[in-house]
This record gives C-alpha cells, structure tokens and sequence, in this order.
C-alpha cells in the first residue's frame, strides 16, 4: 500500500477553506469529461454554463434570485447539521410556508394594505415552523429519525400543494388551469433593481447571514448548536439540554425554508403553481456543506449554486443539453467536498512502512 | 370474491417487490455497521440505467444485470467516500440521493415515453385450472415474473447467511464492534464495502423492477421516496429479514390500496389518497423507535460510524 | 539451553509526534511468566500490538522459537500459537459467548461440535462460562473467561495478557493467578502487561520495565521492592501527595439520601437507594469494578441525568434532585467525569471555549445571552497558569494537549470556580504520574480549604493516598464508609465482589435485600 492517511493529531484550519475550492476546480475537470461524453464542445459548455448566464445586468440580478432561497434555507440548515440534527425535508418546509404566506395573500386578493406583506412574511416562517416542529416532536417525544420523518413530509407537502391548487384554490377564472390567481399588488415583494426580477427578498437573505453569524460566532445558543454538535456528551456536562437543540434548530431551519418559500411565490413567481421550487431545499443542502456550515460561507455557496441552476437553464437554450446536468453538477460537487475534506483530519502520506491498521484505514 | 381482488392482489406482488430488494439490501448494509441514505439514489439510477439496457438491446435478463450493476456503481462512490475517505455517512448519503437524482434524468432524457416489454413469467397452466381456488392459488403465488420468486429465496438467503454462515457472522461482528474485530484481525472496511456493493446492487435491481415491470416506463423521479421508505422498513423490521419481506407487502399493498380506493369512488382527494404511504410511513416509525431501548437493542451498535484503524 | 520462545531486537515504532517503541528489545522462555511494566503510554501496547500482528513496526525483528518471523496479522499470530487477551476485550456484546468464541479462532477451529469444546476447556481450567448467553448479560469477570478460553481453545504456546486485573476482584485475580501459573507449568509463556506492582511481584518469574517507549530495565520481580520498581519505572524518586495536618471536618455540603435511579442504558447498571454524605473538608472515596453503576452515579450526582426524587440531593443546604448541571453548578457543584475528550472537554475546541463550557455560570461568562470572550480567554489563562498546564496558549484545541495536561486544565477549571462541593470520576485515569501527583494534590488542598470532596475510583492506591473515608459500590448498591486504616485492602475486595462478607457485620445503609451475585 503506497498511499495512507494520518491522523493530523487537530484540525487544519487551511484545508477547511480550501476543501470547497479543491473541490470545484474538480467539479469543474469533470464537468469538462461530462460534456465531452454527451457530445459537445466542453470549452463552449462551461462558457455557457458558467459565464454567459451573468454577462447580462439581467442575468447578473437572476443570481440573487435564485441564491435568495438557497442562501436563506442553507443557513437555517447549517445551524442543525452543526448539531447533528439532520432536517432534509427543507423542501416540504418551504412548500408550506409558500401555502401559508401565499395563501394570505389569495385570502386578501382584493387588500392594499402596508400590512398584507409583513403578515404574508410572518405566515411564511410559522408555516415552516410548524412543518418542521412535526418532525421536532417525534424526535423529543417519541426518539423518531428526523430525517426519514422530515423526508416523508416533503411529499405529504407537495401532495398538499396540489390538491390545493387542483381544488379550492384554484383561480375561478383560471380556465382550469391547476394555479392560484395572481397575488394583489400589496402581496408583491417590490423589485430592487428595475428592470430586473431581484427583489427586495435578498435583504431577508443577507439579514438571515448576519443574524446566524452573530449567533454562531457569539451567541450561547450558537456555543450550544456547536458543542452538541461535536462532542453531545460535552453538551450534556456542560447543561446544555439536548431535546431544546433538537427543537431550536428545527424551527429556526424550517422557519427560514418558509420564509424562502413565501418569498419565492411573493417575488418571483406571484401567484402559487404546481412546482414552486426547482428543488431548491435539497439544494440547499450542498450549499449548507459547500459553505462549510457558516452563514458567511453559505452566502457565496449558494450564489455559485444559483449559477448552476442558471447554467443549466442557458445550456438547455443555447446548446440544447437537458437541464438535468444542473442536477449532476451539484451532486459532484458535493462528492468532491465530502471526498477532499478528509484533508481536513488527515494528511496524505506515500510510502512509509506498511501496516495492517493503515492497509484497512486508507485502503 | 369481487372481480377486482385478484388484479388487485397482483399489483400488491408488483408494488412490493422493489421494498423487498431494496429493503433487504439496506439491512445487510447497516448489519455491517453503515448507514447509506443513498437507496433513493441508487434506485432510480438502478431504475434508468436497466429500462435503458432493455429498450436498448431487448434483453429482460440483460436489463435487469444492468440495473444491479448501476446501483453496485453507485454504492461504490459511497463506500470509496465513507469507508476510505472517511466522510460523513450521512452526508454522503444525501449527496448520493441527489446525484442519482440528476443523473438519472440526464441518462433518462431520450427514454421518456418508450415502453418496455416486461420480463418472463413462470407459467401454470393446469394449476390455474382447478375451479374457485385454482385463480387463487394462481395469483398469490403462482405465475409471476422471476424476480418475484428471486426475491423470495433472496430474503430466505440473506436470512440464513446472516444468522447460519460463518461470513455472515463476521459481518454481524464488524457492525457490532469494529475496533474488536480489527483487533481479532477482520478487515473492517473490506467486508463493509462488499456489503455497501450488495446493498446497491440490490437497490439497482428494485429500480429495475420498477422501471421493467412494475409502470413500466420511465419517468423522472418515479422512485417517488420509495429508497426513503426502504431504509424506514429496516428500521420497522428491527432489522430482520422476515420483517423486511412483510413490511414491504404492507406498504406495497398500501400504495396499491390507495389506487383502487380511488377506482371504488371512495370521495376523498386523490392528493390526500397519495398521502397515506408516506404518513403510514411516519407512524410505524413512530411506533417502532417509541421504545429507544429496544432500538438501541436490535440496531447494530456500530451503525453510521467510520473505523480508522491507528496504524 | 533451550531456545527462547520469543525474541525481539531492536523494534521500533513511530506515530506522528511520539516514538512509541524506541529499540525495544525481550526475551521470553517457554513456560515463564514475564512482566511487561511501565506507565500509561509507556510503550507496553505497541509492542503487543507487534507481536500480535494487530500493527507493523518501522524498524527491529521477532523470532519465533529460534527462527525469524513476520506476522502480518493476528490470524498468523494465532496460527503460530500466540493468543491475546485485550484490555478493552474484543467482544460483542449483542452475540452469544459461543459466537465470541468461533469469531476468535480459525474457522477449522470452529468447526464441529464448539458448545461442548468450550464447556470441557472452561471446566478443566476452573473458569465456568455458558456457551449460550449473550456477552452483553454477563460480569466484567466473566466476559475476560471468554477471552481466556477463545485463547486457551487454541492451544497456545504464548499468552498475551495486557492489564487483565484491573476490572477484576482481589479474589477474582486470585482465581486469574492459579489458571496462569497452572498454564506456565504446562509449558505456556505468558506476557504479562500491568502497572501494578504487587501482582507482578506475586506472580512473574521476569519483568521488564519500560518508560518512554525504551526498555529501561530487566530485574527479577521477587528480589525487587515494589518501590524499587515504582522507581524503575517512574525514573524519579516518588512524591506522594502531603496531606495537610488538621483538618477540621465542618457541616455536610454533599448528602444524599435514598438515591434510587434507572440506568438509561440497556447494558447499565441501575441505583438502589444510595445515601452517604460528605462534609466541608473531607473526602470520600468510593471504589468499585468498573461498570457497578459508577457512571450512573456520576450522571446522578451532576444532574447529568436528574432524578425523580428532588429531596435524594442535597448540595449546600439545596434539594437539587430534579435540577439539571447548571443549577447545580449555581448550588456550588463542580465535577470532573472519567472520558477527557469528548465529554469533559470539546477536543475540537479551543482551550478558552473549554474553559466557558464548564464556567459560565460561576465565572459569569455570559452577559444578556452573549459569550464574553475576553473574560473567558482570561479565565483560561489564569487556568493554564496556575495548574502549569503545557500549551501554547489558550486559542489551542483542547485535543492538541496531552492526557496529563488536558486533565490538569479540567481540574484547574473546576477548582478555580471555587466549589463548595466536587465529585470526581476515575481522576488520574491513564494520566502520568506527575500529573497524577498534582491532580491528587489539588484535592487534598481543596478539601483543606473546606470543599466537600467525592473521589470515585477503581485505583484502590489513590483512593487509600487521599481519602478520609472509603465506600464501596456494587451493582449499584453504596456500602457504609470506613476510614481507611479501619479496612483492608482484602475486606474492600470482597465488598467490591459483592460477597456478603463484611467484617464487621455493618449492614449495607440498611439494605434488607442482599446482593444478586
């Protein structure tokens, strides 16, 4: 055995930050091998993928749309998979937030009020709260894995969602269509830049930054999420009640997931459809991780993670390759990451003597 | 007996067959101590990758080896990222359900709307013939695909090596306690990657049996959470294989129920109809993992964590 | 002359950091008991390690019965006749002893009819075991015979024992002793690893001393004092701890009054109404084989795991049954658990978050929910100084520290939060013995200063060294307390055994139950 991993004896600070580089730069070497097995110019691909997409303002201001949802969710996430509580169902979380504000605002079609926004924003969090305190309760109360519950509620969701729109909610003059009717004026999130699509959400994006930074960084609750997170026993010597982590970090995740979703039907889309999200709360996931769990790291992980949902986009338009490269993109990112943070522990070593305990460790 | 009970029993055989390869995959896996979130990845690629080698060539046989060979790949990302590179099991997991996710709409892209044949069935004839329980007896167990009755012997196999083979009790070990199987001189990670193999081999193949038998046609995202439901039947199955075979007939029949529900004009939504296989899924989960102690019994006590030997 | 049985030359082993083995040479015979003696982290491990096949050495040889060998691991090791009994036992708990067994053998060896090998071996050798019982049901005792038949089954001509005494019973070591030197009049070597001196003295024809990962010395047990020894092994004259003249024993701070608790864990040990108290300026120790609810009590006592009963606590004159650590911290607690990293410290932490995890309250380290750095980096400081804690400075991992070293800045941590009341576990648990020194010592000072001190510990040495009144637990159940020159070492071992025995008739705390085993 010539390759073998040691242990570092800490961590390495430098290969913390420079994991998510290492790891695309060969997102980036795949990618090449990806578009030259499906047949086309991988130079031409990438340009198209990656840099086309923002060349425009238009384009530019897109990426904060699509980073807005993504870098809300990731940063409610990161707070519980630092803890080792593992909500996956981002997804379902922020449907019901966009059920929940967007259905305040199909309640007052006909409302002008200064207020419908700020309420529809408050219904979109406790919307969140409450599909994620499901899968809180059942681990408090019941030892429950959260992330097969949390899971399962994403479909439960989606299927709510559907029925809605199929059903009750469904626009009277929609001519059938399975959509709600548009949301008044009042329940329109106001665009930042004219002429473009951003919109005043990417200010609860960066505010939701500063606020999870401060929390991490200063705050006892962020000392609490950490410590339980790395050494659980620690936390329990130290006092730190486990099942409150457990319900924190659900309901600050959640909330945030519908947040982003009551943003997404308020902002972009303004109205409430079948599929309101490309899959952004399992994206969000990756930007969690890419953004090595930190809300300032989160912030640029998830801007590079709308580029890929706009280089998908762009790629289907100019060069016809199914979108569902964006997909694969993400999902290599990710094995990179996960694969080159064992430099974080361990350092690579060639040669040296060879050991039964290091054969088996580094294979 | 009403004439929709037997077409109904049929499609509960079909229904069932991907938890029972799925499920039973997953169990070996986390008997050696690893938990791998990635059946739903590995599924729907094991789904794509055999429908394609089956539109493609013609061949059942053929497909369905594709399918298991699919998940085994798959697996092996997961095994190479866990087992050596010692990544987070969960978090690679996750991200090997959402690459599967994307690539197999990338390889499905050109497969949509194409059918595929099915594969043989074993046939009866005279059995069939005996009056009143002769349709019967023909439906529960006779006169299905041949991966029905591979499943069969496969839950039975999977039954006896782990509990009767001398390499099952090994594995058993290493998801017991890996520093003292080290120490005695197994290799750990070695018999952890060949279980993480069969276990996507065996999520390949219940994607195949979708994808082939069970629409069959592909369609993005036609897992729809089954790998999700799988790894919660392991749990419900306080990890045994007879378990896992009949919690998958329970839900398979549950995903089935709802659809006929819908044919006898029951009045509810079908949205909230298509519900019940995932809030069923809830429930049993909160009924099994209720009692900690008796979960913290039957799983194995090594399950999601990583061996490093200090060499 | 015959050939010895095993040689080693010149073996060394390095890890990142530390030589662990430094050219290390040993010489066994057939049929002789050979000690293998230093400290914690002297190096003992490794080379067993080597000669099992568990890891490769980076320079030196082995010879086996006069030819040269390379066992590349364990099976080869068994194959050529050495057999290991671990000191962290390489059993599974959820399988059954004949299961442990066929895992620890070749699988020839397995074949055929095992149940009946294994009753025949363990009855021929007086070590009683039940092929058909799950590991996780049986005693420490008992799980160390599986141990010993799965080596014995394979007739070995080496026996490797690495600490096999410290979770065992004076008596049950007895019983131990008898099967060994019946094995060395068989012909058997034994590699016998310990620390302790007592045993090697009764017990080995040969002991070789290390320190530091070298072989210091080669002596001949029986013509050697254990201090001699000590020394050898120590390499500096010992200093024990001075306990100060005169102390006056005040009000109770630490009472405990009926403490009955269910363990959590499916393998743990539950608490049958436990009472005992400790006043300002004494210690209590209380001994016990590990796994006899040592742990539960711990948790107990810190509001780890609260209890029902709010009144069985009482710290300082509060009823804190029912309270959690922080309360209890703010009553005047302070307590050390046994696991270092992990669970008394963040490894991945730096040394000033350490210090706030513990001293937030008593420290006022938090003002209006925020951490107040600077305070607690100060904080740490102060620990590091004065518990001359080796380290760079306080932004340093607590993991980057060394044994001794973290568990000094663990004390230091809680000493300084000035508490009225300390309980600590296993205190200088594979510590060195400097540090071990220095941790004893601040007890000692503690308590004079008029802190109620609870020492739990399985090192009857420590406990003999630094406590006013000695206890014993088992299976969950407190005896009444002696001083210790009211009690001998023998008459702890039976009460440690659970064996109804007490010398001086004293009941158990008014338990009218008697023990299971």
């Amino acid at each position: 055995m010539l390759v073998r991993l040691e242990n570092r004896g800490e961590i390495s600070k430098t290969m913390v930050y420079a994991s998510p580089f290492i790891a695309v730069v060969l997102t980036l070497i795949a990618g090449v091998f990806l578009f030259a097995l499906l047949g086309v110019n991988p130079v031409e691909a990438i340009l198209s993928f990656f840099i086309t997409p923002i060349s425009t303002l238009d384009g530019f201001a897109e990426l904060f749309v699509k980073g807005t949802p993504l870098v809300l969710i990731a940063v409610g996430l990161s707070f519980g998979f630092q803890a080792n509580v593992w909500n996956i169902g981002a997804e379902g979380q922020l449907t019901v937030g966009a059920l929940a504000g967007g259905g305040l605002a199909l309640l007052f079609f006909e409302s002008e009020s200064l207020f419908l926004l700020p309420a529809m924003a408050a219904a979109g969090i406790l919307g969140g709260m409450a599909w994620a305190a499901i899968p809180a309760f059942l681990k408090t109360r019941y030892n429950t894995n959260e992330i097969l519950t949390s899971l399962m509620l994403v479909y439960v969701a989606l299927l709510l969602l559907s029925y809605l729109i199929h059903g009750p909610w469904k626009d009277p003059e929609g001519q059938n269509f399975p959509e709600s009717r548009l949301f008044p004026d009042a329940g329109i999130l106001p665009v930042m830049i004219e002429t473009t699509r951003m919109h005043v959400g990417w200010l609860f994006a960066l505010a939701a930054v500063a606020t999870g930074w401060i929390l991490i960084a200063r705050h006892v609750i962020g000392f609490q999420i950490r410590v339980t997170g790395m050494a659980p026993m620690a936390a329990s010597f130290a006092g730190f009640k486990e099942k409150r982590i457990i319900w924190i970090t659900l309901l600050m995740s959640g909330g945030a997931a519908g947040l982003a979703g009551m943003v997404e039907v308020s902002g972009p889309i303004q109205q409430i459809v079948p599929n309101i999200s490309p899959g952004y709360g399992f994206t969000a996931i990756i930007v969690a991780f890419l953004g090595r769990l930190h809300p300032v790291g989160v912030l640029f992980a998830g801007l590079l993670m709308a580029l890929t949902y706009l280089g998908g986009e762009n790629a289907q338009i100019e060069m016809n390759l199914p979108n569902a490269v964006t997909g694969v993109f993400q999902g290599m990112l990710l094995f990179f990451l996960l694969a080159a943070d064992v430099l974080i522990k361990y350092r690579v070593k060639f040669g040296g003597p060879k050991t039964a305990g290091a054969a088996e460790g580094a294979g | 007996m009403p004439e929709w009970f037997i077409p109904f029993l049929l499609s509960v055989v079909t229904a069932s067959t991907p938890f029972v390869f799925a499920g039973i995959g997953e169990l070996v896996v986390e008997k050696s101590g690893v938990l791998n979130l990635g059946v739903e990845g590995m599924m729907i690629v094991g789904a794509v990758s055999a429908f394609a080698a089956g539109v493609t060539t013609g061949s059942g046989p053929l497909a369905v080896f594709t399918g298991a060979f699919a998940g085994a790949a798959m697996a092996l990302i997961f095994g190479v990222l866990t087992l050596y590179l010692l990544s987070n099991q969960v978090a690679t997991g996750l991200a090997l359900t959402l690459f599967g996710l994307g690539l197999s709409a990338l390889m499905g892209h050109g497969m949509v709307g194409k059918t595929f044949p099915g594969l043989p069935h074993l046939e009866f004839p005279l059995l069939e013939q005996i009056p009143v329980i002769g349709p019967l007896i023909g439906t529960l167990l006779l006169g299905h695909d041949v991966l029905v009755y591979f499943s069969v012997v496969l839950v039975i196999a999977v039954g006896w090596f782990l509990n009767k083979s001398r390499a099952g009790m090994v594995l058993r070990a290493v998801g017991e306690n890996h520093n003292a199987a080290h120490s005695i001189g197994y290799p750990v990670n070695l018999v952890r990657l060949l279980a993480v193999l069969f276990g996507g081999a065996m999520a390949g193949l219940g994607g195949a049996y979708l994808s082939l038998v069970h629409t069959p046609l592909w369609v993005e995202n036609m897992t729809a959470g089954r790998g999700w439901i799988a790894l919660a039947l392991v749990v419900f199955a306080s990890w045994r294989p007879a378990r896992v075979f009949v919690g998958a007939y329970l839900f398979g029949g549950l995903t089935i129920m709802q659809l006929h529900a819908q044919g006898l004009g029951i009045e509810i939504p079908p949205q909230v109809l298509a519900m019940a296989p995932y809030l069923a899924t809830i429930v049993v989960l909160v009924i099994i993992s209720r009692d900690s102690a008796l979960v913290r019994l039957n799983a194995p006590a090594c399950l999601g964590k990583s061996f490093h030997a200090t060499g | 002359m015959t050939a010895p049985r095993l040689e080693l030359k010149g073996v060394t082993k390095r890890y990142p950091g530390v030589v662990a083995n430094n050219d290390v040479d040993l010489t066994v015979m057939p049929g002789e008991i050979h000690a293998l003696l230093g400290e914690n982290g002297a190096g003992k491990s490794t080379l067993v390690k080597f000669i099992y096949g568990v890891q490769r050495a980076d320079a030196g040889w082995m010879k086996w019965e006069g030819r040269e060998v390379e066992i590349p691991n364990p099976k080869a090791a068994r194959d050529l006749g050495i057999g290991m009994v671990f000191q962290h036992f390489s059993l599974f708990d959820a399988m059954t002893v004949e299961e442990n067994i066929a895992l620890g053998i070749s699988a020839e060896l397995a074949r055929g009819d095992l149940n009946s090998r294994i009753k025949e071996i363990s009855a021929s050798y007086g070590l009683p075991l039940e092929p058909d019982r799950y590991v996780h049901t049986l005693s420490v005792g008992e799980r160390q015979r599986i141990e010993v038949v799965r080596c014995l089954l394979q007739s070995p001509k080496l026996l490797i024992m690495d600490e096999p005494t410290s979770v065992l019973t004076p008596q049950e070591v007895e019983e131990l002793f008898k099967t060994l030197r019946r094995l060395s009049g068989e012909g058997v070597s034994i590699l016998y690893i310990s620390h302790k001196l007592q045993e090697i003295k009764e017990l080995c024809h040969t002991a070789t001393i290390m320190r530091m990962g070298e072989v210091v010395d080669d002596c001949d047990p029986a013509e050697e004092t254990a201090r001699s020894m000590a020394e050898m092994m120590m390499g500096k004259n010992l200093v024990s701890p001075e306990r100060p003249e005169g102390i006056e024993t005040g009000a109770p701070r630490l009472v405990v009054r009926n403490l009955t608790m269910e363990s959590s864990d499916q393998h743990g040990v539950d608490l049958h109404g436990i009472s005992f108290e400790v006043r300002s300026g004494e210690i209590l120790g209380i001994a016990g084989i590990a796994g006899n609810g040592q742990t539960e009590l711990l948790d107990a006592l810190s509001g780890q795991v609260p209890v029902d009963d709010d009144d069985s606590i009482i710290i300082g004159g509060k009823t804190v049954g029912g309270a959690g650590p922080v309360e209890r911290r703010a009553a005047g607690l302070s307590f050390v658990p046994e696991e270092r990293l992990g669970h008394g410290a963040v490894p991945e932490m730096t040394l000033w978050e350490n210090a706030f995890l513990s001293g937030a309250t008593r420290k006022d380290l938090v003002k209006s929910g925020f951490i107040q750095i600077k305070k607690s980096s100060r904080y740490a400081s102060e620990i590091v100084e004065k518990f001359k804690v080796k380290t760079p400075g306080v932004l340093n991992a607590a993991g980057s520290l060394s044994g001794g070293n973290l568990q000094k800045f663990i004390f230091g941590r809680e000493i300084l939060q000035d508490p009225s009341v300390i309980v600590v576990l296993q205190p200088t648990w594979g510590v060195d013995a400097g540090s071990a020194a220095a941790i004893r010592q601040s007890l000692l000072d503690l308590a004079a200063g008029g802190a109620a001190v609870l020492v739990i510990s399985q090192d009857l040495e420590e406990l003999f060294e630094v406590a006013d009144q000695i206890a014993v637990i088992c299976q969950g159940r407190l005896s009444r307390s002696w001083p210790p020159d009211e009690i001998t070492v023998d008459e702890i071992g039976l009460l440690m055994a659970g064996v109804e025995a007490d010398p001086r008739g004293a009941a158990h705390n008014g338990e009218a139950e008697g023990h299971a085993g």
